[in-house]
C-alpha cells in the first residue's frame, strides 16, 4: 500500500522545457556598476538608482536568515546573473509582434491570454523572465481608471505613485531578501485602484523563470485607495534545470480606508527532482498593509512547487477595524522544504484576523508552518482565529507547526488550533473497498482536505489549483 | 433463503491468515450460496472480524494458505478495489472519518466507478441525486446526509446508516456486514435491518458478522456458525443463536474441545 501512495506521489514536473529565446544578460556578480547597468538599461530616473543603492549598501551589511527550518547549499550571490530580459524588437502593438515561441510556452502553460484571456475575463499582465512582453485589457482598464501594467511602465507613467508607495510597507531593510530584492529587482507588476472603483475583472499576472541561471527579483506592489477593490491572481510555473535557481521576491500591498484586496497566488515552480537535485529557492517578502479605517487584506496561496520555500504573506492591521487573512495549502513532495505561514499584527483598535493554514507533506519532504500573530497594546478588542492542519502521506515526511503568539492588549482574543493526520491503510482501504483506486482515493482526500482554503480561491483558479494538486498526486499504481 | 441448486457466491477452504506474524484464521471453511443470508458469531478475537477482513482485501493481513473465491474466481491476487467491483461489499464495523470530502460525492464516486466496471452507465450529479432519493428513504435518512463530510462527526447510528445505504447503491453479490448492529439503539436497528432485509434477494448473498443475537430477531439467517481460535467449529440454523442467547458461548468452547481431545 505504501508503494500505491508512492507512485502516486511521485509524479515528474510537467511544465517542465525550456524556450530557447536570444537573451540580453549583464554578466554574473553583483557590484554597484551592476545596479547601475540594471538603472540604466531600464532608463530609470536618478531617485530609483539611490533607493537601489541605499538597499545594496544595507544589503552588504546584512546576512541571511538562519532560523527557517531549511537546509540548503550556501548561495554564491557572485555566480547570479541579476539581469536578462528577452530581446525586445522595439515596442509591440499586438500580440502577433510577440515571439512566437514565447507564445508556444503560453501555451503549453495553457495560460488565458488573448481570446482566452478575454474569454476567462482575465487581463494579464505576462512577465517573462524579468520584463513585461504584453498587457491585455489596458485600455478597458483604464477607462476605470484603474492602473494595471508593468513596474517599469509604472516607473516611467506614474513616478510619483511609486515614490510614495516604494518601500512603504517593505523597506529595504526589512530582511536580507527584501534589501537584495530592492537593489536589483527588475520588473513585475504595478496595480492602483482609484477611489470608489471596484475592478470590474481579476487582475492575473503569470510568471515564468526562464533564463538558466538569472535570479529573479521581481517587485509587485498594489495601492488600493478609498473604498476600492480588486481581486489579484498570481500563477507560476518554470521549466526543468539542474542548478538552482533564485528567487527573491518583493510584494507590497496598500489598503486605505474601506477598500479590499483579494490576493490570490497558485505556485508550481520547479522542485528539483526526486533527489533533491536542483529546484527553485523561493524566498519571498509579500506584506499588505490595512492602512485605512474598516480596510481588507486577505492572502490565499496554494504552494506546490520550488526546492525550498520561505515565505510569510502578512498583514499590518494598522486601521481601526480592518481585517486581515490568510488561506494557505503547501504541499511538499520528494526533497522538497517548505517554511512557510503568516505574520498579523494588529495595531488599530477592533481589528481581526484569520490563518487557515494547511500543509500536506509527502516523500521525504518537510513542512513548516511558522507564524506570528501579534496584538500591539492598543489594539483594543483584536481578534483573531488561526487554524494549522497539517496532512502526511507516507513515513519519511515531517510537517512541523511553530505559532508565536505575543497578546500586549488584554482585551484581544487570540485563538488557535492544530491537527496532524495521516492519509493511512484505514482511510485508503475505505475507498478501495468501495471500487475506487488508490489514485482517485489520495486525491479525494486531499481535495477534502484543503477545501476551506480552495474555497477562497476564484472559480477559475481554484480549478486549476485542483489540477495542479492532481497533477502532484497522479500517477501509475502499483 | 436456501434455493435449490443456487449459485457459490464465496467459497472459503482451509483458510490461514495472519497479521504482524500473528495467525488469526486457522482453517476457515465456509460456501455462501446466493440468496442465503449466514450470521458468523463468536467471542471477542475469535477471527470474525478479520474473516471479513480478508474476504475484502485488506493489506495488513497476510493469507497464508487456503483458497479463497468469489463466483468461482480466485481472490488471492485482487486489490481490494478490484474485488469490490466485483461485487463484494464490506460494512465497516468502524467506519472512518474524512474531512471535507462530501458524503454526496464521495457516494457519486464509488456508485459510478463500480456502475463503469459493471458495464453500466455514469450518472451526474444531478441524476445521482434523483437515483438516491428513495435509498435515503428507505434507511430513513435526510438528504443533508449527502451535504456533510463523509462520516465526519456522525453518530454510530448515522455511520451504520451510512454503510448500508452505500450497499445500496453498490448493490454488491455478497455483503459482508460487520458488527453493523453494534451501539445502534432498537429503532436505528430495525431501520438498518429492514434495509438489509429490502435489498437482499435471491441472487445475493449476506453474512452478518455479530457479537450478539439481538441482531439476528430483525434478520433472519439461514445458517449461523460460531467461530473460535480462527475457525468455524459449529455451524446449525437459527435456532442455534436463542440457544447461544440463552447459554452463552462456553459449552460450545467445551464441546469442541471434547471432540478434539
Amino acid at each position: 500500500m505504501s508503494t500505491a501512495i508512492d507512485n502516486i506521489v511521485n509524479q515528474p514536473y510537467k511544465a517542465g522545457f525550456h524556450t530557447d529565446i536570444e537573451t540580453d544578460s549583464v554578466g554574473r556578480g553583483l557590484n554597484e556598476d551592476v545596479i547601475r547597468t540594471i538603472s540604466s538599461k531600464k532608463n530609470e530616473p536618478e531617485w530609483l538608482l539611490e533607493f537601489r543603492l541605499k538597499a545594496y549598501r544595507h544589503w552588504l551589511t546584512m546576512t541571511e536568515p538562519k532560523w527557517p527550518n531549511v537546509t540548503y547549499p550556501k548561495i554564491d550571490f557572485q555566480d547570479i546573473i541579476y539581469y536578462s530580459a528577452p530581446k525586445a524588437k522595439a515596442t509591440k502593438k499586438s500580440m502577433d509582434e510577440v515571439d512566437p515561441e514565447l507564445l508556444e510556452t503560453f501555451e503549453k502553460l495553457g495560460i488565458p491570454m488573448n481570446e482566452r484571456a478575454a474569454l476567462a475575463g482575465v487581463a494579464v499582465d505576462v512577465v517573462f523572465d524579468s520584463v513585461s512582453v504584453t498587457t491585455t485589457f489596458k485600455e478597458k482598464l483604464a477607462e476605470e481608471g484603474i492602473i494595471f501594467c508593468s513596474f517599469s511602465e509604472a516607473v516611467k507613467d506614474h513616478p510619483e505613485l511609486i515614490k510614495k508607495y516604494l518601500g512603504s510597507v517593505v523597506p529595504y531593510t526589512d530582511n536580507f531578501y527584501s534589501a537584495l530584492n530592492s537593489a536589483v529587482f527588475t520588473d513585475g507588476s504595478f496595480c492602483f485602484i482609484p477611489k470608489g472603483v471596484k475592478c470590474p475583472m481579476d487582475l492575473s499576472t503569470y510568471f515564468r523563470i526562464n533564463t538558466q541561471d538569472s535570479g529573479q527579483f521581481e517587485r509587485t506592489l498594489i495601492v488600493a485607495e478609498e473604498g476600492s477593490q480588486v481581486c489579484y491572481l498570481e500563477g507560476c510555473t518554470a521549466p526543468q534545470f539542474d542548478t538552482n535557481q533564485l528567487h527573491a521576491a518583493v510584494v507590497e500591498l496598500v489598503a486605505l480606508d474601506d477598500a479590499d484586496i483579494k490576493y490570490s497566488t497558485v505556485q508550481n515552480w520547479y522542485a528539483g527532482d526526486e533527489n533533491g537535485v536542483g529546484g527553485i529557492f523561493n524566498f519571498v517578502t509579500k506584506r499588505g498593509l490595512c492602512k485605512g479605517k474598516n480596510s481588507k487584506i486577505s492572502w490565499t496561496q496554494v504552494e506546490t512547487g520550488s526546492a525550498v520555500t520561505w515565505k510569510y504573506p502578512s498583514c499590518v492591521l494598522l486601521g481601526d477595524n480592518s481585517i486581515g487573512e490568510f488561506y494557505s495549502v503547501a504541499l511538499t513532495n520528494n526533497m522538497q522544504q517548505a517554511d512557510t505561514g503568516t505574520k498579523m499584527f494588529h495595531i488599530g483598535k477592533n481589528t481581526r484576523s484569520r490563518i487557515i493554514s494547511k500543509g500536506i507533506s509527502a516523500g521525504k519532504s518537510n513542512n513548516s508552518y511558522r507564524g506570528l500573530v501579534k496584538v500591539s497594546p492598543k489594539a483594543d478588542g483584536a481578534r483573531n482565529y488561526s487554524q494549522c492542519d497539517s496532512m502526511l502521506i507516507g513515513d519519511l515526511c515531517g510537517a512541523n507547526t511553530f505559532p508565536y503568539i505575543e497578546v500586549g492588549n488584554k482585551s484581544a482574543t487570540v485563538e488557535h488550533e492544530a491537527s496532524t493526520s495521516k492519509i493511512g491503510e484505514e482511510q485508503l482501504f475505505y475507498f478501495l473497498s468501495r471500487g475506487i483506486d488508490s489514485e482517485e482515493a489520495v486525491s479525494m482526500i486531499i481535495n477534502g482536505f484543503v477545501r476551506d482554503v480552495f474555497m477562497h480561491l476564484p472559480m477559475e483558479f481554484a480549478v486549476e489549483a485542483t489540477k495542479l494538486l492532481g497533477l502532484k498526486l497522479e500517477g501509475s499504481v502499483g | 433463503m436456501i434455493i435449490n441448486n443456487a449459485k457459490t457466491i464465496l467459497s472459503v477452504q482451509e483458510l490461514n491468515a495472519s497479521i504482524d506474524d500473528t495467525q488469526i484464521l486457522n482453517g476457515f471453511d465456509i460456501t455462501v450460496k446466493a440468496g442465503e443470508i449466514h450470521a458468523i458469531m463468536g467471542p471477542n478475537g475469535s477471527g470474525k472480524s478479520t474473516f471479513s477482513k480478508v474476504v475484502a482485501g485488506h493489506p495488513s493481513y497476510t493469507v497464508g494458505g487456503g483458497t479463497l473465491e468469489f463466483q468461482g474466481k480466485n481472490l488471492m491476487d485482487l486489490e481490494p478495489d478490484e474485488r469490490a467491483k466485483l461485487g463484494i461489499f464490506l460494512g465497516f464495523q468502524y467506519p472512518v472519518e474524512v474531512p471535507g470530502v462530501t458524503n454526496g460525492a464521495f457516494l457519486r464516486l464509488a456508485y459510478n466507478t463500480v456502475q463503469i466496471a459493471r458495464g453500466g452507465e455514469e450518472l451526474d450529479p444531478l441524476e445521482f441525486d434523483d437515483y438516491i432519493q428513495s435509498k435515503l428513504k428507505l434507511l430513513d435518512m435526510d438528504a443533508e446526509f449527502l451535504e456533510r463530510s463523509l462520516n465526519e462527526g456522525f453518530s454510530g447510528g448515522e455511520k451504520k446508516r451510512n454503510e448500508i445505504l452505500q450497499m445500496a447503491i453498490l448493490e454488491p453479490k455478497l455483503a459482508i456486514l460487520d458488527e453493523t448492529d453494534s451501539g445502534l439503539d432498537i429503532d436505528a436497528l430495525r431501520v438498518v435491518a429492514n434495509g438489509v432485509n429490502t435489498l437482499h434477494g435471491d441472487n445475493d448473498a449476506v453474512v452478518l458478522v455479530t457479537h450478539y443475537q439481538r441482531l439476528l430477531n430483525y434478520i433472519e439467517p439461514d445458517f449461523i456458525h460460531v467461530v473460535d481460535g480462527g475457525r468455524i467449529i459449529k455451524t446449525g440454523d437459527k435456532s442455534l443463536a436463542h440457544e447461544l442467547e440463552s447459554r452463552g458461548y462456553e459449552w460450545i468452547l467445551d464441546e469442541n474441545k471434547s471432540s478434539v481431545s
